[in-house]
């Protein structure tokens, strides 16, 4: 940080608490916009009564709004009361984690959610292990565990031209603290046969959602998640018990879990259809999600109140490991700085980073840039299309996943714009 | 082709990368026991009972028979019409019945139809047997299921009329895009998602 901003932030800080100890109208605030009115706050009065709701279970002021919202044109719930896709707000996101009323949502073709008591639930392992085993939840709170957090994300969360806020071009990811016994645990007590190449995991709904997994992948890193955000995993997303495959597409993170089956090949399961296809190369991006970053503020549709210092703030995420380092364009892609990286970046996690901005009132155009720690360098929306053309067709769309940079265009009047044309 | 060439190189790179590991593995897997103990074994009847993903190889099948003529009732009798169309299309579900692509059609032409672009029969049985007809589903018995894929077989000249299938005959069938599509690379951790993409 430069001295003259370091100076400017100290004095800002100073006028604040000179501001507030001197009280109502005692002085107009030398900086800033709020130069009307310096409330006392709250009005006498104004509190939240106690009640025994409230003391059972505390809720958000009624002054906060943020809200998810029906993603990718069709309705959730619709008129039988499936759920489809659900975004979440990230324009108001603050921090790394998603609270779990607020995490994304996807189902395979638009489902019910399981209404399942945790009494009743099962997970079976079965297949080509030595040993078969059921587990009830409490069977598998005895197991060792491991907490920590992940990112998911649908492989449909892609921006386009028609999308005017964040939740529309980024709202299909979520990050979330997640707590279970580690698959491999329970694949090791069952006791894995030397040619069992894949696992097929299968939820409980009523489409019984399934999904062929790399057993390399079992065994690293996935989850038995019987816990979300320091409670239990919330209905949407798989009460009593998901999966978690890290950096896997959302498709793969297999919710209302019952079955693991050890297998010897592909299953090609309708999950699975899903991802068929004859090229190669989009074959290989069908299950890691790539370097991603985007700037949540300023974003689209949000309005800047005037030129000054702004701290820019984003998530990057990477379904390779860790993110390394995160830069931002104020230029439209001309020039790259590096980014703070907020806290300590976990592997296959949403992590924050924040910039320190002088905005000069001329219309600019903001970008963000993840790489991750296997080297992985999220591309520019040309650079993916141009990977996706070929020399007779310029390609308009970023097949399989779409990973490549979100340009927010700030105008001169303060409003933010997508940039994706 | 577009990058056929990093294709290769990645191939070898994770055969390579892939030996040294699943060595590692048959140690590890020889050794394992029960550490904990926790969980009790099922019984034949519960994992058969939830033994409902199916195959290539079609292990899972039950035993059952269905023909084209039963899956023709069916798919009117069950409701499929209603949202599939009478023929397989003009519905408001997915399309069933494949698109005229010509005489000599590439069967990747024929639009993303199930029943005629899934390399493998026992996908198309597996998905109506779990998630048909909407709102009932596992309500149909291991019979209609073989009806039903017979009838969309025969809807996109996959197989003749009046045959039948069943537990045996279905995996058997070679679907046309059988070797048609690419098998999703191995996955190893730390690797990046496609050596060169797109950068």
């Amino acid at each position: 940080m430069s001295q003259k901003k370091t100076d400017r932030r100290e004095f800002l800080k100073r006028s604040a608490a000179v501001a507030g100890a001197v009280g109502l109208g005692a002085v107009k605030p030398a900086l800033g916009q709020d130069h009307e009115h310096t409330p006392v706050a709250p009005e006498p009065g104004a509190f939240i009564r106690g009640s025994n709701e409230m003391t059972a279970y505390g809720s958000r002021s009624r002054f906060v709004d943020s809200v998810r919202i029906p993603h990718g044109g069709r309705e959730s719930p619709d008129a039988f009361g499936l759920d489809f896709h659900i975004a979440t707000p990230l324009q108001d996101s603050v921090g790394e984690i998603t609270p779990s009323s607020l995490h994304y949502m996807g189902t395979t073709r638009g489902s019910f959610v399981p209404d399942i008591d945790p009494d009743e639930h099962r997970l079976m392992i079965h297949g080509m292990v030595d040993n078969p085993i059921v587990f009830s939840m409490e069977d598998l709170k005895r197991m060792p565990s491991v907490t920590r957090k992940h990112f998911i994300e649908c492989a449909g969360n892609r921006s386009r031209s028609s999308h005017t806020t964040i939740q529309e071009t980024h709202g299909m990811t979520s990050n979330a603290e997640w707590t279970g016994v580690l698959l491999s645990t329970v694949l090791k007590e069952a006791g894995v046969h030397a040619d069992a190449d894949w696992v097929v995991a299968e939820g409980v709904e009523e489409v019984k959602g399934a999904s062929s997994i790399p057993m390399a992948k079992a065994m690293d890193d996935c989850l038995l998640c019987y816990g979300m955000n320091g409670e239990p995993v919330r209905p949407q997303q798989g009460f009593p018990l998901r999966l978690l495959a890290p950096g896997f597409e959302g498709i793969f993170n297999v919710k209302w879990l019952r079955r693991i089956k050890v297998v010897d090949e592909y299953y090609m399961t309708y999950n699975d259809f899903g991802h068929l296809t004859r090229d190669p190369v989009n074959a290989a991006l069908g299950y890691q999600i790539g370097p991603k970053s985007v700037i949540t503020y300023p974003s689209g549709g949000q309005q800047l109140p005037g030129p000054g210092f702004y701290e820019i703030g984003g998530l990057a995420w990477s379904g390779g490991g860790r993110v390394s380092r995160v830069e931002i364009s104020t230029d439209g892609g001309r020039s790259w700085k590096d980014a703070n990286i907020r806290g300590t970046a976990e592997p296959m996690a949403h992590t924050r980073f924040s910039f320190e901005w002088d905005w000069d009132g001329a219309e600019c155009e903001l970008q963000s840039r993840c790489i991750d720690e296997i080297g992985q360098i999220q591309p520019s929306r040309q650079q993916a299309l141009d990977f996706w053309s070929t020399d007779g067709e310029r390609a308009t769309f970023v097949k399989g996943q779409d990973n490549s940079i979100q340009p927010w265009r700030v105008a001169s009047d303060g409003g933010v714009h997508n940039a994706i044309s | 082709m577009r990058s056929a060439k990093q294709w290769t190189a990645l191939k070898t790179l994770r055969t390579l990368l892939l030996v040294p590991i699943l060595l590692v593995g048959v140690v590890s897997v020889q050794a394992q026991s029960p550490l904990y103990g926790v969980g009790r074994t099922p019984t034949d009847n519960e994992i058969r009972l939830w033994d409902i993903a199916i195959g290539p190889k079609g292990e899972e099948l039950p035993v059952g028979n269905g023909s084209v003529d039963m899956g023709s009732e069916l798919y009117l009798s069950k409701g499929c019409a209603g949202c599939h169309g009478t023929l397989g299309n003009g519905g408001i579900a997915p399309r069933l019945i494949k698109r005229d692509a010509g005489p000599n059609a590439d069967p990747w032409d024929y639009g993303r139809v199930l029943p005629i672009r899934s390399p493998y029969a026992t996908t198309v049985w597996d998905f109506i047997n779990r998630a048909m007809p909407l709102g009932a589903e596992g309500t149909l018995t291991a019979d209609e299921v073989y009806s039903l894929t017979a009838y969309l077989f025969f809807l996109n000249d996959v197989v003749e009329d009046g045959t039948e299938l069943n537990e045996i005959t279905l995996p058997q069938i070679q679907m046309p895009n059988r070797t048609n599509w690419e098998q999703v690379p191995d996955w190893l951790p730390g690797q990046p998602r496609l050596e060169g993409y797109p950068y």
